[in-house]
């Protein structure tokens, strides 16, 4: 297991970083720039190097290196890359109809990175994405976070941390999702007593391995869903939790409290209704907004000022697509109409951006524009909160992965005939924009 | 039996709406409201700066710039950026597949048999669904809802106001066109698996074409001279005779080129109208569907594609039948799963930044929507003696953060909450 893990970091740090360090840097002059992390910079400067943000500054106190290629944006906004917290893009299922259960199920096993959603996402000026398996289960899965890189294979897209794990969260849901013939819960309260039962046996096993001190003799048969499991009791993974009616988050509140994991409540169509609990039990929520309520009992209460609300009540809010459910190509509209339902435009952005960063323990890296954080960044053709904004381009880690100008890109982004066949093959480094070092 | 039909009608409007409205739902009647705008957008001609529109007694009275039309002292008096008319949702399914997606509220679809035209709209319509007045905040006033693609031909179709205590008083046009579903989605048995259903392409229009020549029959027969020989009333023939007749249209929902192609052909052939609805892939075949003289209802701008029949659709495709000169307007469609529904202000604003002009946009749900709809001498448009039905805006209508703020329906403020 070990050597495995060393064998993909080496893999990794090798490949990985060679494909994705531009070999010059790069200074965006004239734009609006919205780091997020601090106010507006009507003119600005963001200078990116080695796929990392070097500097971002007004134009009049950031030096840009005398051998920067300067891309003259002038009118335009620059903001970070948008991070969803919550997408199903890629084609993939996580746990089969087997059992509601299923934490040794990894998503990343099922994405075909071709998948034209990917080049949708990028048209929309997504960078980061926590890809989840469905809510039909009490678990469904592993799910990965990833880098909307250009990608041949999953391992294109993963995200890992300096040792080389992969990165990524487990899904939960309750409510009526799951709920079906057994071995699925027909009850919440059913629903409940089999996640507890099945965290207790992870408790125990947990105290196994610790108590066996890798004494080979004594450690109990290695178990993939109960150190999927430990993963999630050991804090290194955070549980993403789908629950809309308000009883329901609740639930989810208790468990965390039971067996201490980490949590971000997503959907959450009732939380307006209880606010000020969640502010209280340190909830965060994952929010996402559609056209109208109903469509299922449990959305029945929908509001479009769920993030107004939980802004007012101080819990820490940010947006998802969960794409098919809403298009990641509009994905700006949601924090949009979050602002129309009276949420203030900052904690709109950044509900787009550095608070899903937060949500996926990844805001070290991305989520705003600062000096040392991926360049991962979208340029936009005026106020990120307006219908007639256009994303411009999409940039990660230093290249570019979505121009507007491109006509191939400008289909994934309008649509059209061919605009959601599987992606073509592109190869890091037969593609020409990549030779020419973007 | 047509005429029979809507005497019936007229009787059960009086006989339900005479009584005094027992719920608090009917809003009171404000017989004269003013409503003036920084921009009127009246669809009769070009937008008035600081305009007034006067609504007296339900009707639309005057409309023009606030210099010449004096506020009479007694109106009610609104204020707002952009007035606009009271917005159309020329296609939907709202009052009839209800917002919590149960089976006990979902009244859109039988699947008794696929052709099923005798189905009226105004036996399912729940005037009172949460759904209607979700719309209505935002401003519209006017929805031609009815029965749901799914089948080869679902039933009928109606437009109604968005108030209402009853289908009798929402109604403006209580059977409008006859659902026809052609593709995928005319086959639920996949392969004919229900043994009523098409189970492909060629035989779903097979089916179609010999229903209308049933109808062609019928006709002839219930107008022969002796009345023994006349066939028994057929409630299905009755409706396709109101086909044949042009009196409904076809509703076709179509998404692909080849199936467009498919509905253009049974127009031609049976002399009918028909309308096109959804349309995904109709770009492809603009020259054809412009001098087939049909109008398209396009699909919502925000519907997903992704796979199957809608894998080609683009945001760009009400621009691009516009611009080659064919009729459309703009709707909220139909949703299985979250949302129940679409808001077709919000498909229209993203129609606006994807091609169309604000003035065409909004024409794609006022007066062009009117127009298709064949209730353009009621509602879709400011001018003297249209219906009061008003929309007004703190801002662009399409922008994201902009509000509606009021909204008058026979001029009836019934929704004054921003949204």
């Amino acid at each position: 297991m070990i050597v495995r893990w060393i064998g993909f970091a080496a893999c990794w740090l090798g490949l990985g970083v060679a494909a994705s360090a531009q070999e010059r840097p790069i200074a965006f002059v004239g734009a609006e720039v919205l780091p997020i992390s601090a106010p507006p910079i009507p003119a600005g400067v963001v200078v990116v190097a080695g796929g990392k943000i070097a500097a971002v500054g007004p134009a009049a106190s950031t030096p840009i290196p005398p051998d920067a290629e300067r891309i003259d944006v002038a009118g335009r906004v620059i903001m970070p890359g948008l991070v969803d917290t919550h997408s199903h893009v890629g084609g993939g299922w996580g746990g089969d109809g087997s059992g509601p259960i299923q934490p040794d199920v990894r998503i990343l096993d099922s994405i075909n990175v071709r998948d034209s959603g990917f080049r949708k996402c990028r048209a929309g000026g997504l960078t980061a994405l926590n890809i989840m398996p469905g809510s039909g289960h009490l678990l469904s899965g592993q799910t990965v976070y990833v880098k909307l890189r250009s990608a041949r294979t999953i391992d294109d897209v993963l995200i890992r941390d300096a040792s080389g794990r992969i990165l990524g969260g487990m899904k939960m849901a309750n409510g009526t999702n799951s709920q079906k013939d057994a071995p699925f819960p027909g009850t919440r309260s059913k629903a409940a007593a089999l996640v507890r039962q099945k965290f207790l046996k992870a408790q125990d096993y947990r105290r196994k391995v610790a108590e066996a001190k890798d004494d080979p003799a004594k450690l109990p048969d290695r178990d993939l869903e109960m150190e999927g499991l430990i993963d999630v009791l050991e804090g290194r993974v955070i549980v993403h939790h789908h629950a809309h009616r308000a009883d329901d988050i609740m639930t989810v509140l208790r468990l965390r409290d039971e067996f201490g994991f980490k949590v971000v409540l997503h959907h959450v169509s009732e939380a307006w209704k209880i606010a000020d609990a969640i502010a209280k039990a340190g909830g965060a929520c994952s929010v996402i907004v559609v056209d109208s309520p109903g469509g299922k009992i449990e959305a029945m209460d929908m509001s479009l000022a769920t993030g107004a609300v939980l802004e007012q009540a101080g819990v820490p809010c940010a947006f998802h697509t969960d794409d098919p459910v809403t298009d990641s190509r509009l994905f700006l509209r949601t924090a949009a109409l979050g602002v129309r339902a009276g949420m203030s435009r900052e904690k709109a952005l950044e509900a787009l951006t550095l608070a899903g960063a937060r949500m996926l323990d990844l805001d070290d890296r991305i989520g705003s524009l600062e000096a040392g954080k991926d360049a991962d960044l979208v340029v936009l053709s005026g106020d990120p909160l307006s219908v007639r904004t256009k994303v411009l381009q999409t940039w990660v880690e230093g290249r570019k992965v979505f121009d507007r100008d491109d006509p191939e890109d400008r289909l994934f982004a309008v649509g059209g005939y061919g605009a959601s066949r599987d992606q073509a093959a592109q190869a890091c480094c037969t593609d020409s924009r990549f030779s020419e070092g973007r | 039996m047509r005429f029979v039909c809507r005497s019936c009608f007229v009787v059960a409007v009086v006989a339900v709406a005479s009584p005094a409205p027992s719920q608090a739902v009917e809003p009171a009647v404000a017989p004269l409201v003013a409503i003036r705008g920084e921009t009127v957008h009246t669809m009769a001609g070009p937008p008035i700066k600081d305009g007034v529109v006067l609504v007296e007694n339900g009707k639309v009275t005057l409309v023009g710039s606030a210099q010449d039309i004096p506020i009479p002292p007694a109106a009610t008096v609104l204020r707002g950026k952009v007035v606009t008319p009271g917005l159309i949702d020329a296609h939907t399914v709202v009052g009839l597949s209800g917002f919590l997606n149960q089976e006990q509220d979902q009244d859109q679809l039988d699947r008794g048999d696929p052709i099923q035209p005798e189905l009226r709209a105004i036996d399912s319509y729940n005037p009172r669904e949460r759904l209607v007045e979700w719309l209505r905040g935002f401003g519209i006033t006017t929805i031609h809802t009815g029965h749901a693609p799914g089948a080869l031909v679902s039933g009928q179709t109606m437009v109604v106001k968005t108030v209402g205590e009853t289908v009798e008083a929402a109604a403006i046009k209580p059977a409008a066109m006859v659902a026809v579903t052609l593709g995928d989605d005319s086959r639920p048995g996949g392969d004919g698996a229900d043994k009523k259903s098409p189970g492909t392409r060629s035989k779903a229009v097979a089916m179609l074409r010999s229903e209308l020549v049933k109808a062609q029959d019928y006709v002839r027969k219930r107008g022969l001279p002796d009345a023994d020989k006349r066939p028994e009333r057929d409630l299905r023939r009755e409706t396709f005779a109101e086909v044949l007749t042009g009196r409904l249209p076809l509703l076709v929902t179509v998404n692909r080129a080849a199936d467009i192609d498919s509905a253009l052909r049974i127009a031609a052939e049976f002399k009918i109208r028909i309308v096109l609805d959804s349309a995904a892939e109709a770009y492809l075949l603009a020259d054809r569907i412009k001098a087939a003289g049909v109008p398209v209802i396009v699909h919502p701008t925000m519907r997903r594609g992704g796979m199957g029949e809608t894998e080609n659709i683009s945001f760009e495709t009400a621009a691009k039948l516009r611009a080659a000169g064919i009729p459309i307007a703009l709707q909220s469609g139909y949703e299985g799963y979250v949302p129940k529904t679409r808001v077709a202000l919000f498909e229209a604003a993203i129609a606006s930044a994807n091609g169309l002009t604000t003035e065409e946009a909004l024409a794609a749900i006022t007066s062009d929507a009117a127009t298709i709809l064949g209730i353009a001498d009621r509602v879709g448009s400011l001018q003297p003696g249209r219906d009061g039905d008003v929309a007004v805006f703190d801002g662009d209508p399409f922008e994201y953060t902009t509000h509606c703020i009021a909204v008058v329906i026979d001029g009836r403020i019934v929704a004054d909450t921003p949204r």
